[in-house]
């Protein structure tokens, strides 16, 4: 186990470095890029001063390597400091972003907290609605249960986030009055009153995410649930005289939640994905929302390394799947 | 003696035909799709707005549905019919455009790699790197650092057009690489392969005649489905403000243009949203039904 696990670390860093490098390239030589928006009117030796200001003078070969080296050894290094008080990598250039002049993790380490309760809360709703339809869905296949699930499933990946989203803000919002159509990223729960409120502003974009979750997630356990069902130790099982509620939840259940607990962790770098539209919607002031912001403002710095966090957290996350996977299932590791 | 015409074996044509039509969902979404799809074409000739001058777009903003105008009017007096036929034609044009270079891709790739022994590694590499790519971020990052040069080289809506298309097609050739690439693998050790290559039929000759005819039924699918994945991500960027220019609508565009009437026009928001909701579960039906109605072991039961 700990020879596979080593093995697909291994793996994992050649396709974070070339993804690292299509990233910096595709940002860096892009024709729209602000090194090429400075005014005319600007004499050429600002230009040069403003233009190595941003670091933009060097080759591209050496701002890539400078960049790694921030991201890899000089962020991370700022992190610990700022955990356990300890001096490493101080006084180094780190990753400003062009925006603000602040650095890059900072702002980033102020909207993950933002992200994470709301997607976070959703992708938990979405388990949690899924998992049950699956099982009975596929216990009683073709049943008008199943069909209705079915449909859900089909309408849940067809009708996209932001017509969902926008469907519930117009009814709930809107219409009903029940929920605010804007969250507000500024409120801090104290008591009781603001904790009902950070429910209310937070219930919209929660099930615009979680219902599109469980869609897939439940199309998942119910094939899983299906395969199973047939298998030979199912009916080992009843003839044993086991309890339906024992064969099912617990002989068939266990089995089938194997592939499904791998797709859940697949499905939550592409979450995060997903959040950019829900966090723009509802005006959520996570990572998403700041991606965008730094779009539409030309923040080179601030663009690659979100961009690269996603990529990260996709590699992580089919690490973390590939190695789960191994964990539950003895057959599946070549070591 | 028997008569042997009798015994003609049925075409498989239509014995998919037949299958694909007892999918009930398959059959709601063809005729909805086809319904979609014949509206935007002949749409435009059907439903001409009057041209409006300047005072009379005016006075004929934020309108409610009427007779002159079926679904109303938008914030400077546009027929919202007219838009939404209008805003159809260029994402479903997105969708099958984008669909059929993410297939030439991803079959070509597959095709090579599955074949080809010594190209396999490095293809497979290569697909498992655009996989983990992070697609949303990127495909924003690649218009919005592209559209002004792709614009000024051939204009505003041709160029969002290319670069949009182009982009969704390059990242979601994936899928089909792999579906190709598994089924070349099966394919390229059967007899009649064999019996090709002892002939010595040329590589080309037997990918083409041989090998490629054989892969179309997964290659449909994959086509369809990616359709709809066209459409929603054509949308996504259109919704982020990052896809086409707003005098060139697509439904995505159209639905972030009524966001901001939305609490006091919602059907501006609605009638766009609608319109990519039914394509895209339409098309994923046509696909679910193909796929049964392809695989052998589930037709004629």
């Amino acid at each position: 186990m700990l020879t596979y696990t080593i093995r697909r670390l291994m793996l994992a860093i050649p396709t974070l470095l070339v993804i690292s490098l299509v990233i910096f390239l595709l940002v860096d030589l892009a024709p729209g890029s602000p090194m090429s928006e400075i005014p005319l009117t600007v004499p050429p030796e600002v230009r040069q001063k403003m233009i190595a200001a941003m670091g933009a003078d060097q080759p591209v070969f050496v701002r890539y390597i400078l960049w790694l080296r921030q991201f890899f050894w000089v962020e991370p290094a700022q992190l610990v400091n700022g955990w356990f008080g300890t001096h490493f990598a101080e006084g180094e250039q780190r990753i400003l972003s062009w925006q603000s002049r602040s650095p890059v993790f900072t702002v980033i380490g102020q909207r993950i907290p933002q992200t994470l309760t709301v997607i976070g809360t959703a992708y938990l709703l979405g388990i949690a609605i899924a998992l049950p339809i699956g099982i009975y869905s596929a216990y009683r296949q073709y049943s008008l249960f199943d069909q209705l699930g079915t449909l859900f499933a089909m309408i849940g990946f067809s009708v996209p986030t932001f017509f969902s989203g926008t469907l519930l803000i117009i009814v709930f919002a809107v219409w009903l009055g029940w929920f605010p159509t804007k969250y507000d990223t500024m409120m801090s729960v104290t008591d009781w009153d603001s904790f009902v409120k950070q429910l209310r502003q937070m219930t919209l974009p929660v099930l615009t995410l979680g219902l599109a979750n469980a869609a897939t997630i439940s199309r998942y356990m119910r094939s899983s649930m299906l395969e199973n069902m047939g298998a030979d130790y199912v009916r080992t099982a009843r003839a044993k005289g086991m309890s339906e509620r024992v064969v099912v939840l617990k002989h068939v259940l266990r089995n089938s939640l194997i592939p499904v607990v791998t797709v859940i962790a697949l499905g939550i770098p592409s979450i995060f994905g997903g959040a950019i539209i829900t966090e723009n919607l509802f005006g959520v002031n996570g990572i998403g929302a700041a991606l965008i912001l730094a779009i539409h403002a030309n923040d080179l710095p601030m663009v690659q390394t979100l961009a690269f966090i996603f990529a990260v957290l996709i590699v992580l996350f089919n690490l973390i799947a590939d190695i789960l996977y191994g964990f539950l299932d003895p057959r599946i590791r070549y070591d | 003696m028997t008569d042997l015409s009798a015994l003609k074996p049925e075409s498989q044509t239509r014995a998919i035909w037949a299958q694909f039509r007892t999918h009930k969902g398959a059959a709601f979404g063809l005729l909805v799709l086809g319904l979609l799809v014949l509206a935007v074409l002949i749409g435009p000739l059907l439903w001409d707005p009057p041209k409006l001058s300047v005072v009379e777009a005016l006075k004929s903003k934020n309108l409610g549905p009427s007779l002159r105008f079926p679904l109303g009017t938008d914030q400077i007096g546009r027929d919202m019919l007219a838009r939404m036929i209008q805003a159809g034609k260029v994402s479903l044009a997105v969708g099958f455009v984008a669909m059929f270079i993410a297939l030439v891709v991803g079959t070509t790739i597959g095709v090579l790699a599955g074949y080809y022994r010594w190209l396999d590694g490095p293809l497979m590499r290569l697909t498992d790197v655009f996989l983990a790519l992070p697609l949303i971020p990127l495909l924003l990052v690649l218009v919005m650092l592209f559209r002004d040069k792709v614009a000024s080289l051939i204009g505003p809506e041709l160029g969002a057009f290319t670069l949009i298309v182009f982009a969704i097609g390059i990242t979601s050739w994936m899928q089909a690489a792999r579906i190709v690439r598994g089924e070349v693998l099966a394919l390229k050790e059967r007899e009649y392969v064999l019996a090709a290559r002892s002939i010595g039929t040329p590589a080309r000759r037997i990918i083409w005649r041989h090998i490629l005819p054989n892969v179309v039924s997964p290659v449909m699918v994959a086509a369809t489905l990616g359709i709809a994945d066209a459409i929603i991500t054509e949308s996504v960027l259109s919704f982020l403000g990052l896809g086409f220019p707003p005098d060139f609508p697509t439904w995505g565009r159209l639905l972030f243009d009524g966001l901001q009437y939305m609490q006091l026009y919602p059907e501006r928001v609605i009638w766009p949203g609608l319109a990519i909701s039914l394509t895209v579960l339409s098309v994923n039906y046509i696909g679910d039904g193909l796929r049964d109605a392809l695989d052998p072991r589930i037709r004629g039961r």
